[in-house]
């Protein structure tokens, strides 16, 4: 089973950091979302893309882990050499992570 | 008290128009605004604006009008933009120039100046953030430098009784919370009423992406009616507290799940939102679906406002010489690598090997980089080499390299596309309150 079959996630960006927010679409799938995803988990996950650290933040009572990114964008949209400069399309690899 | 009906016209600035011309005519609204200003717009527009003083402002500014001006002035709905970008004034007197095309009989427009602080910052030698630079390192490539303003600096154009609203940089949440503060009196000392505030614009500063938009995963999250995804509305109390919805007849949708995805878009520390006119705390937001496409929002609170406002520096960097070339069938991505390696080959033959560059693969590694999905061989490939360079002359020399794969590359290269474009960045810095002087022009029929 992986994150795809319990929750969706949304990239966005700010400066240079990525973050990212992984919803349980049933709140009762939370905790083995928040069990699976940690900032390490995720880290390992990007460590291509991401250079900085990752900040973890929960919020239980919404079924959510918001993650901030940093060092991800290529010095930011305004200037990096990616083809996807905002970081919109990085939401969709946490998808397929294994739940643990 | 009747609830405020606040609608979300624009989220960025190519946003559709016919679903804020929808929202215009059937949403019964008070209040419509317009986010169309991204990091580099303003600088954008500014360059606009060096090569002719009556431009600056958001290029669909007009066609926007035409559509959702008839409805608002029956309806008395008022409109609130930052679409005056780099140029407010001149936003204002194209305004009125569609409202006469329209023979509007009557039209106030209320243009907000102030976020402009270039020449304060070229007098200063503030420190970049997230650099250990200061604005001087920019001397020579400054273009814009724009305060982003809070709701307070709206609030004497609402009392204007103004019909539209034109801003300049404006944190894109006090677009929507200025009117919630004119209409219900708020204080702007009253920290918890403006985080909810703050939430409910945050929520609707992305139009569609609150009632269906950038969500849907065929099979895993289905959002009915895309094509025509409805632009949300919320309704607002006295309180605070809203419900977020959008009109019937109308594609998407508005769950818990499309509200929690915008509540932390963008986002870093939930409890730490810094905005302005507050420090806005979602961590302990609590959303209710009431009914269908119908979500309650409440449990918002805020810290008192920072003494400083962000500014966004725009400043020339160099430019960015891009090359795509595809390659299909048997050996796709074989061919498509072999490219790469004659392009990197080609590079340090022109001396451009040692500068920034990407040499990619779109279909294997151009998004997620070369660790996620490596291992899927792809029907069809195509090869991309970007290069930041700090000539115009240096950056076409990239897609020329690739076009000439044609003759000279793998067999079976074909749909070459090069592109030059400058880069336009955006650095920021911190700026005291006092030092932004903030006007209110009004303009009439």
């Amino acid at each position: 089973m992986k994150v795809r079959d319990i929750a969706l996630a949304r990239s966005g960006d700010k400066g240079n950091r990525a973050t990212l927010s992984v919803i349980a679409r049933d709140l009762a799938d939370y905790p083995l979302l928040e069990r699976t995803l940690t900032p390490e988990r995720v880290q390992a996950h990007y460590r291509d893309i991401v250079r900085g650290s990752v900040q973890r933040y929960t919020l239980p009572h919404l079924g959510a882990v918001h993650f901030v990114m940093n060092e991800a964008l290529g010095g930011g949209v305004t200037r990096s050499l990616a083809l996807d400069a905002h970081g919109k399309t990085l939401s969709a690899a946490i998808l397929d992570v294994d739940l643990t | 008290m009747k609830a405020f009906r606040i609608g979300s016209g624009a989220g960025y600035s190519g946003d559709r128009i016919d679903p804020a011309q929808d929202l215009a005519e059937r949403g019964e609204l008070d209040a419509l605004v317009f986010e169309c200003l991204a990091e580099r717009t303003i600088a954008l527009a500014q360059l606009r604006r060096s090569l002719d003083p009556q431009q600056g402002y958001d290029l669909l500014l007009k066609e926007r009008m035409r559509a959702v001006l008839p409805a608002c002035v029956k309806q008395g709905v008022t409109i609130i933009t930052n679409m005056g970008a780099a140029n407010p004034r001149a936003a204002g007197e194209a305004v009125l120039q569609v409202a006469r095309e329209l023979q509007l009989p009557r039209l106030r427009v209320a243009v907000v100046l102030g976020d402009d602080v270039l020449p304060w910052m070229l007098a200063h030698d503030a420190p970049l953030m997230d650099s250990d630079q200061t604005v001087r390192s920019l001397d020579g490539r400054l273009i814009s430098a724009n305060a982003y303003l809070g709701a307070d600096a709206l609030l004497p154009a609402l009392q204007s009784g103004a019909d539209v609203v034109i801003t300049g940089r404006v944190a894109d949440p006090a677009l929507f919370l200025a009117p919630l503060m004119h209409h219900f009196g708020w204080d702007a000392g009253d920290w918890q009423r403006l985080g909810q505030g703050i939430v409910v614009g945050h929520l609707l500063e992305c139009a569609a992406q609150v009632s269906g938009g950038y969500i849907a995963d065929p099979g895993y999250v289905d959002v009915p009616g895309l094509a025509e995804v409805g632009f949300p509305l919320a309704e607002v109390q006295a309180d605070g507290r809203a419900v977020i919805t959008k009109l019937a007849g109308t594609g998407g949708r508005v769950d818990r799940l499309t509200c929690t995805a915008q509540l932390l878009y963008e986002l870093e520390d939930p409890g730490r939102y810094l905005q302005p006119d507050v420090v806005a705390d979602f961590s302990a937001v609590r959303l209710q679906e009431i009914g269908p496409d119908r979500v309650s929002i409440e449990g918002a609170s805020g810290h008192p406002r920072p003494d400083q406002l962000k500014v966004t520096l725009g400043y020339r960097e160099g430019f960015i010489g891009e090359g795509q070339i595809s390659y299909a069938g048997p050996g796709a991505r074989a061919r498509g690598e072999l490219a790469l390696a004659v392009l990197e080959s080609r590079l340090q033959r022109r001396g451009l090997d040692g500068l920034d560059y990407r040499a990619e693969l779109i279909g294997v590694n151009a998004m997620h980089g070369p660790l996620l999905g490596a291992d899927r061989e792809p029907y069809e490939v195509r090869v991309r080499l970007a290069v930041r360079t700090a000539t115009r002359a240096q950056a076409e020399q990239v897609g020329q390299e690739v076009e000439a794969l044609y003759l000279n590359g793998p067999a079976g290269g074909g749909g070459v596309t090069q592109s030059v474009r400058e880069v336009i960045a955006v650095a920021s810095a911190l700026i005291p309150r006092e030092v932004v002087r903030l006007e209110c022009e009004i303009l009439e029929l």
